[in-house]
């Protein structure tokens, strides 16, 4: 039985394989129509989420299965007081896999450690977010055709933004990336990841300006300053409109730059980016609900 | 001031001055019935200062968690009143309830019942990490 709870869980074979997977749902859906009928996919969402969890629902139901679940901590058990570990061995009876999302990181590890089913993390806070991460690549592998000699620019929170975090380790695994980290000092890329591109060596460098940079880039990842993650509201409305994508700075930008943005967006990509055909965040988000149904089969073993 | 040679146990030596306090805390001293001198800033030519334990007929006493907190602290194995071994201490992989996850969104924060479990993320910078949250100890 496996568990994903990190994006590095799966080998650079093994994420190319659920890719592979991916590119063959998303050209022939519905070849996997029955493949995972009888099966029953637990999502337990403390934290709100519209894309997770209804990629996952919908990710299940296409492939013959069924759902249950909660999508707040106020529909469950967790108002009464009960914990990871005792919701997670009931679960475990009901279903046969669950994915979990919920606000506290390491999270998705306890639930593992108590769980008879497969555990997909669909988020512990700010930590992972492997399920994001397998999408941005079925979105990249898809457009690019590769995973090597890309240069890739994140801009926004680098600091709490979990799908960076795990983007970057996981990319950081193929040849010949570079990364290019644009945000401000206050949400900087954090220490570890540094430290493992320079273990690596994994060429980065940083910035506060995109403009300046943004010319250099094959794919550009843009994120939301996440409200939930600042516990003070001063620092989180002086920096939430930091860096704002629009047709002008674009303007610099390569014919060929893959827009991204792991939704939902707030300000940061302005609406007439919308109609660029370099913008390809909806479409990444597309990807989504295809690399669930890939990785669901995968850890299944019916694939 | 003389205080006692022991016959049977451990004595902890070149602990730095001042730190025996927190060396009995790590080690759960406070727990057991053994006999414990401690003996705060003794001269030493290595630190200057320096703090003693000498622990007599200790059961039981973890001391991985020594080379976390300290790779130049000694211990001498005492048996019939002759040091019979010097171990030597390295970082050990993991350690458990030793020291608190001190960020707020760790689930050690709202789990109580979880164990605070760190494991050794780099040894050369003797780095720790928490076993949930990958936040350094």
């Amino acid at each position: 039985m496996r568990h994903i709870l990190d994006p590095l869980d799966l080998s650079v074979a093994e994420t190319d394989e659920i890719i592979a997977l991916g590119e063959s749902v998303m050209s022939d859906g519905g070849k996997y129509s029955r493949a995972l009928s009888g099966k029953i996919l637990a999502t337990l969402f403390y934290e709100p989420s519209t894309r997770t969890r209804l990629s996952f629902e919908s990710a299940m139901l296409s492939m013959g299965g069924g759902v249950i679940g909660f999508s707040s901590e106020e529909s469950s058990s967790v108002v009464k007081g009960e914990n990871i570990a005792d919701t997670i061995r009931t679960v475990s009876h009901y279903a046969d896999i669950c994915a979990i999302r919920h606000p506290k990181e390491g999270s998705a590890l306890v639930a593992a450690q108590n769980a008879s089913i497969p555990i997909i993390n669909a988020g512990d806070g700010g930590h992972q977010h492997p399920t994001q991460t397998l999408t941005d690549f079925l979105a990249i592998h898809s457009i690019k055709g590769r995973f090597d000699n890309l240069t890739i620019g994140l801009c926004g929170d680098l600091t709490f933004g979990r799908t960076v975090h795990s983007l970057v380790r996981s990319i950081a695994r193929y040849p010949n990336n570079r990364f290019i980290f644009v945000a401000p000092n206050e949400l900087r890329i954090p220490g570890y990841i540094r430290q493992i591109l320079i273990k690596n060596g994994v060429p980065f460098s940083e910035t506060s300006t995109l403009e300046a940079v943004i010319g250099e880039m094959d794919i550009l990842y843009m994120t939301r300053v996440q409200k939930e993650r600042f516990f003070n509201e001063e620092e989180y409305l002086r920096l939430k409109d930091i860096y704002i994508l629009d047709k002008r700075k674009l303007s610099g930008a390569n014919s060929d730059l893959v827009i991204m943005h792991p939704l939902p967006r707030v300000n940061e990509i302005a609406r007439e980016v919308d109609d660029d055909p370099r913008a390809r965040y909806f479409y990444q988000a597309q990807c989504g609900k295809f690399m669930r149904m890939a990785l669901m089969m995968k850890l299944l073993e019916v694939m | 001031m003389q205080v006692d040679s022991i016959k049977d146990g451990l004595v902890i030596d070149h602990v730095a001055a001042g730190k025996s306090m927190d060396i009995y805390h790590y080690l759960k001293l406070d727990d057991m019935d053994c006999v414990v001198a401690i003996i705060k800033n003794v001269r030493s030519q290595k630190l200057g200062r320096k703090d003693v334990l000498k622990i007599e007929d200790p059961v039981d006493i973890d001391l991985d968690v020594l080379g976390y907190i300290d790779p130049n602290i000694t211990v001498n194995i005492v048996r019939n009143g002759v040091i019979v071994d010097k171990k030597k201490l390295s970082l050990p992989n993991e350690i458990t309830n030793v020291v608190k996850c001190k960020n707020p969104r760790c689930v050690t924060s709202s789990e109580n019942y979880l164990p605070q479990l760190f494991t050794l993320a780099d040894a050369e910078t003797r780095t720790y990490r928490c076993r949930y949250c990958e936040q350094k100890a």
